[in-house]
């Protein structure tokens, strides 16, 4: 549905994206992830038509960005980062001209625009002026003028960000309800965002990519070794001691904690093996009181930290 | 054809849901009155002044015209006025489009450039020829109390819109440049200001030099119209002048697209 190959774009000095390869398949939500200023509102420009690439080629639903703009633009649903609303109009006036300019037949216009309003859940607002409306409605007004035209393709440039935690709530379930009908692009800095509504994440960082796959892949791949949360309370040096004692142990590492007597550690051990047993056996058997003990997973944000800092130190070198 | 409708009404929404359109109608007519006004009551004078002293002139009467005195004098007022006005009438046109990120909608909907301009341009010069043909009260009233010709009156009025349409174009060419309003109409009003000067400078210029500057000047082109004479080389100049202006921002517009 989406194929991008070898994608660059220089702006004079500053390479913004280099060499970006990657595709999506018929119905998926892709999440593309990275920090701020990584390329990835420079990407989605690209895929939208707003702006050429240096090179490379885009092809959106059998479309080159480039060749065949105004078919492509045709079958795309784009949400900018700051929704293009017009403040004076009103909700429904502002959908009837999207609509038409993104050439809704008018026979089917009515229908269009009640069943968008319907699914962004704006249709009590229909006759609001945009400019009256909060920042989380104004966020669905932007999504709607993206999806007035049933389009294949939709591309989400941080599609919730600046909205209280309910508001992203609703809006990711918004978006969750489009799989299937649509391809979905979505760009975000938030991890949990991705591992909630993407089967498939591309990780860029400084232009170029970093990491890609499921979320579940991305841990699996970097997953190496179980690693304990111990909150322990007795003499540090002696926890310390019986800790780094026990069999499988790699290393253990003090996480703070405060006080002498109470302390935080972070263990690292061979994975597969039974470690938590052990731990546990060896703090009460050295009669320290064991206060919690938990697996740490590795979280999409160790992930991300992991593979946008690796790029940082292979660009130094 | 449906994609320039969708702008052409949106711009004119625009200017009607706002204060826009009122407040710019309410001043320039207000203006326009108080000079026609003025006018009149001098012309007025000049008749009583005339007509008192009639019997020691033995019958050689000067020629008392109200298209000349009245017409004309109020016209070439009125063209000043509009100078100030229509930058501030196309200024938002693309720069608020920039700012508030509604051009990435424009630009990546499936409409071309040239419709969203002329979509634009046009909504921006009807709310002109509107305002403009309310002064039309003014002939009327001319019309009631004397009998002014209305032949040279028509071509005036022709003259006008091509006048509207050059600095409606110059305006929007200006709004494409930036971002920033204020921006946009101070290039507007000072593109528009020198263009209306130039032929200025012509008297000190060599003959081919002053030929050329006062040919550019978009206000001596206006005066054909405003004696009744409709030349071909006039509304060609307007018109070439509009289609080149409304070029030079649609390549201003798709220059995004060709810097690589």
């Amino acid at each position: 549905m989406i194929e991008v190959r070898e994608l660059s774009k220089i702006y004079g000095d500053v390479t913004a994206i280099e060499n970006l390869s990657f595709e999506a398949k018929k119905g998926e939500i892709l999440g593309f992830l990275g920090p701020n200023g990584a390329g990835k509102t420079t990407t989605m420009r690209i895929l939208t038509c707003f702006l050429p690439p240096t090179s490379g080629t885009a092809i959106v639903d059998g479309f080159d960005v480039q060749e065949e703009s105004m078919e492509v633009r045709r079958r795309i649903g784009y949400l900018p980062e700051l929704p293009p609303l017009y403040t004076d109009m009103t909700v429904e006036s502002y959908l009837q001209f999207v609509a038409k300019i993104k050439g809704v037949a008018s026979a089917e216009m009515r229908s269009r625009i009640d069943e968008t309003m319907e699914r962004t859940g704006i249709a009590h607002v229909r006759n609001t002026v945009i400019g009256h409306l909060s920042k989380g409605y104004r966020q669905r007004v932007g999504l709607a003028q993206a999806l007035v035209h049933n389009p294949s393709v939709l591309i989400l440039d941080e599609p919730t960000v600046g909205l209280d935690p309910k508001q992203i709530i609703e809006i990711r379930e918004t978006i969750i309800g489009l799989r299937g009908d649509h391809t979905i692009i979505l760009s975000t800095h938030i991890l949990s965002e991705v591992s909630m509504t993407c089967e498939k994440v591309v990780i860029i960082n400084n232009g170029r990519i970093a990491g890609e796959g499921t979320p579940q892949s991305l841990m699996a791949q970097l997953n190496q070794g179980d690693v304990l949360r111990a909150h322990i309370a007795g003499p540090r040096e002696q926890v310390l001691a019986a800790l780094r004692a026990v069999e499988g142990v790699v290393d253990v590492a003090e996480d703070g904690g405060g006080s002498d007597t109470e302390v935080v550690y972070t263990v690292t051990a061979v994975s597969g093996e039974e470690v938590h047993d052990r731990v546990a056996r060896c703090v009460v058997d050295g009669g320290f009181r064991l206060k919690e003990l938990r697996n740490l997973d590795l979280t999409l944000e160790d992930i991300f930290l992991h593979l946008t800092t690796e790029t940082e130190e292979e660009v130094k070198v | 054809m449906r994609n320039f409708l969708a702008i052409y009404m949106k711009e004119m929404r625009s200017y009607f849901v706002s204060p826009v359109a009122y407040v710019i109608a309410g001043v320039f007519l207000f203006l326009a009155g108080y000079l026609f006004r003025n006018i009149l009551m001098q012309f007025n004078f000049f008749c009583l002044q005339f007509s008192q002293r009639a019997q020691y002139m033995q019958g050689q009467m000067p020629n008392l015209n109200l298209n000349e005195m009245v017409v004309t004098q109020f016209f070439a007022v009125m063209d000043f006025i509009w100078l100030l006005i229509v930058p501030m009438l196309t200024m938002r046109l693309f720069a608020e489009e920039k700012k508030s990120g509604t051009m990435e909608l424009l630009m990546t909907s499936p409409v071309t450039t040239v419709q969203v301009l002329l979509g634009k341009f046009f909504a921006c010069l009807s709310l002109y020829t509107l305002i403009v043909a309310l002064t039309l009260v003014y002939c009327l009233i001319l019309e009631a109390y004397g009998e002014p010709d209305w032949g040279p009156i028509w071509s005036a009025y022709l003259g006008y819109i091509l006048l509207g349409a050059t600095f409606v174009s110059v305006g929007v060419l200006a709004s494409s440049l930036t971002e920033n309003q204020i921006v946009a109409v101070l290039l507007a009003f000072g593109a528009l200001l020198l263009l209306w000067l130039i032929d200025w400078s012509a008297s000190f210029a060599g003959p081919t030099a002053a030929k050329i500057l006062s040919y550019m000047s978009i206000i001596e082109h206006l005066q054909d119209f405003q004696r009744g004479v409709i030349d071909s080389s006039d509304v060609v100049f307007y018109l070439s002048f509009v289609f080149f202006s409304l070029f030079l921002t649609t390549r201003v517009l798709e220059s995004r697209r060709w810097r690589r």
